[in-house]
């Protein structure tokens, strides 16, 4: 308990930064996952073809050496100076975008056919399809997998304090400085993550799965 | 695919397709010219920055860290495997005191990220008189402990998605219940289950990458040191490529033989068809 009281000033400074690398990366794989999705449904082929091939390059590399380009690569390119928040976002968006498109292209497929072509029947165009009928009802069945995806995102973001970004992963490098106790740290870093993702992010899950259960 | 969103095009869908194609393929040329344009700019397809991939002492290094990578990936395959057996059998079974924690314990080491896990052996043990981890040993502790949780749920919904007669004859055979479980029911959930498996596979590869943060000399702990090498150039991105190439090929001949033994499966038997989700 002391380690937590001392260095309150670290852990919530650190768990902060991973709400915020959170939430940002969620938000923008969500917007990027969709539209990946959307297009390796669409009725062109180069679309699918583009989609699959960033789903399978992505989704088959470590997401270390993803973080890893972009905190130490990126800066040899000579574009324009990012931060290593901007940095680790980017890396976890580009990363989680492939799961969350995998999870929402299987949640389009469990809609019934019979919405899509009562849809065209009455002269919808495929966006307005895909917009209007079908991703609405998708998003319904895809509650659960897409909360595995963003429980899987949460703990992910700590694999940026390797890349210099200052979240909860990181508390145990300034722990080692100060010299505290670094095994009693390291506990509570894993019991609020546990908290986090058992006693909020789990029963949210349930709660949104019971209330949006689609009825068929 | 199940549904289909689209009808079969007719003329005018046809031409439009055609347009979204060229437009598609226009966009992506373009992302990957200016890609590729921002790394030659930059210079890092000059000869001095690959120049140190064409030593030999370098590619022995190489297959050095691809065994080193491999080999924790291996025994954290067979442990994984093995402990997820162990829990997914402890989570079915009557007792309650070996069911409940059982339970837990699955819960519990898949909420734990990790790194976190990884560094709790590499850092935290020791602190308190440890002696002996070696970064090895921490990845491949952490790995097991991680997807062995996945894992053993991966098995339970696979044993509990069989027919119940399954269970019933055997017991109706005279077979105790372990061997019911042992004999009967988990070579079948194993054969239902062996895609999600095999994807936890891939999920511990490309985890092995973690190991970089808690100094194990793998593949990418070996990038980061060429790529520090001030006399070639400081080669950080040919080497990260490099990198990202033998990691990708790995995958994807581990993803080749999901779906060959996934073809080969589904050809000889009706295989159970459940869902599990394995987001790594």
């Amino acid at each position: 308990m002391n380690v937590l009281i001392d260095n309150s000033d670290l852990f919530i400074t650190g768990f902060k930064n991973t709400g915020i690398l959170f939430v940002i990366s969620g938000f923008f794989a969500l917007i990027l996952g969709t539209v990946v999705a959307g297009m390796r449904v669409s009725p062109a082929p180069a679309m699918r073809a583009a989609g699959t091939l960033y789903v399978n390059a992505v989704r088959n590399t470590p997401l270390t050496l993803i973080l890893a380009f972009f905190a130490l690569g990126y800066p040899k390119l000579g574009l324009p100076d990012i931060s290593f928040m901007t940095a680790a976002v980017v890396g976890l968006s580009l990363y989680t975008a492939t799961y969350v498109s995998e999870a929402i292209r299987s949640g389009i497929n469990t809609v019934a056919v019979g919405q899509s072509e009562a849809a065209r029947a009455i002269g919808l165009t495929f966006m307005q399809t895909l917009s209007l009928i079908v991703l609405p009802q998708a998003f319904r069945s895809v509650v659960p997998p897409l909360f595995s995806v963003f429980i899987a995102l949460l703990k992910n973001t700590t694999v940026a304090a390797g890349f210099s970004v200052f979240e909860a992963g990181a508390i145990r490098a300034n722990l080692s400085e100060r010299g505290e106790p670094l095994l009693p740290g390291l506990l509570w870093v894993a019991l609020i993550f546990v908290v986090l993702v058992l006693g909020i992010l789990t029963p949210l899950q349930r709660y949104l799965e019971k209330k949006w259960r689609v009825a068929r | 695919m199940s549904s289909v969103l689209f009808d079969v095009p007719g003329p005018k869908a046809r031409v439009r397709n055609v347009y979204l194609n060229i437009a598609t393929i226009v966009v992506v040329v373009a992302v990957i010219a200016f890609i590729v344009f921002r790394f030659y700019e930059s210079g890092q397809f000059t000869a001095k920055k690959w120049e140190i991939f064409t030593f030999p002492r370098v590619q022995q290094m190489f297959l050095k860290a691809i065994g080193a990578t491999l080999s924790a990936f291996a025994v954290a395959a067979v442990g994984s495997i093995i402990l997820g057996i162990l829990l997914a059998f402890g989570r079915l079974s009557d007792t309650k005191w070996v069911r409940v924690p059982c339970y837990w314990f699955t819960e519990l080491f898949r909420a734990v990220p990790l790194l976190i896990l990884m560094m709790i052996m590499y850092y935290g043990l020791p602190s308190v008189g440890v002696k002996g981890i070696t970064p090895f040993l921490a990845v491949v502790v952490g790995l097991i402990l991680y997807n062995g949780s996945v894992l053993a749920e991966a098995f339970r919904a696979g044993i509990e998605s069989l027919p119940k007669g399954q269970r019933e004859a055997g017991l109706a055979m005279g077979m105790s219940k372990g061997q019911v479980l042992r004999i009967i029911l988990l070579p079948q959930a194993i054969r239902a289950m062996l895609p999600v498996i095999i994807a936890q596979l891939v999920v511990i590869l490309k985890d092995t990458a973690l190991g970089f943060l808690i100094t194990y000399n793998e593949i990418l702990f070996l990038a980061n040191y060429l790529g520090s090498q001030g006399q070639y150039g400081s080669p950080v991105v040919p080497a990260l490529m490099v990198t990202a190439v033998i990691y990708v090929g790995l995958c994807l001949i581990l993803s080749g033989i999901a779906k060959f033994t996934e073809y080969k499966m589904s050809s000889r038997t009706r295989a159970v068809k459940i869902k599990v989700d394995t987001a790594g």
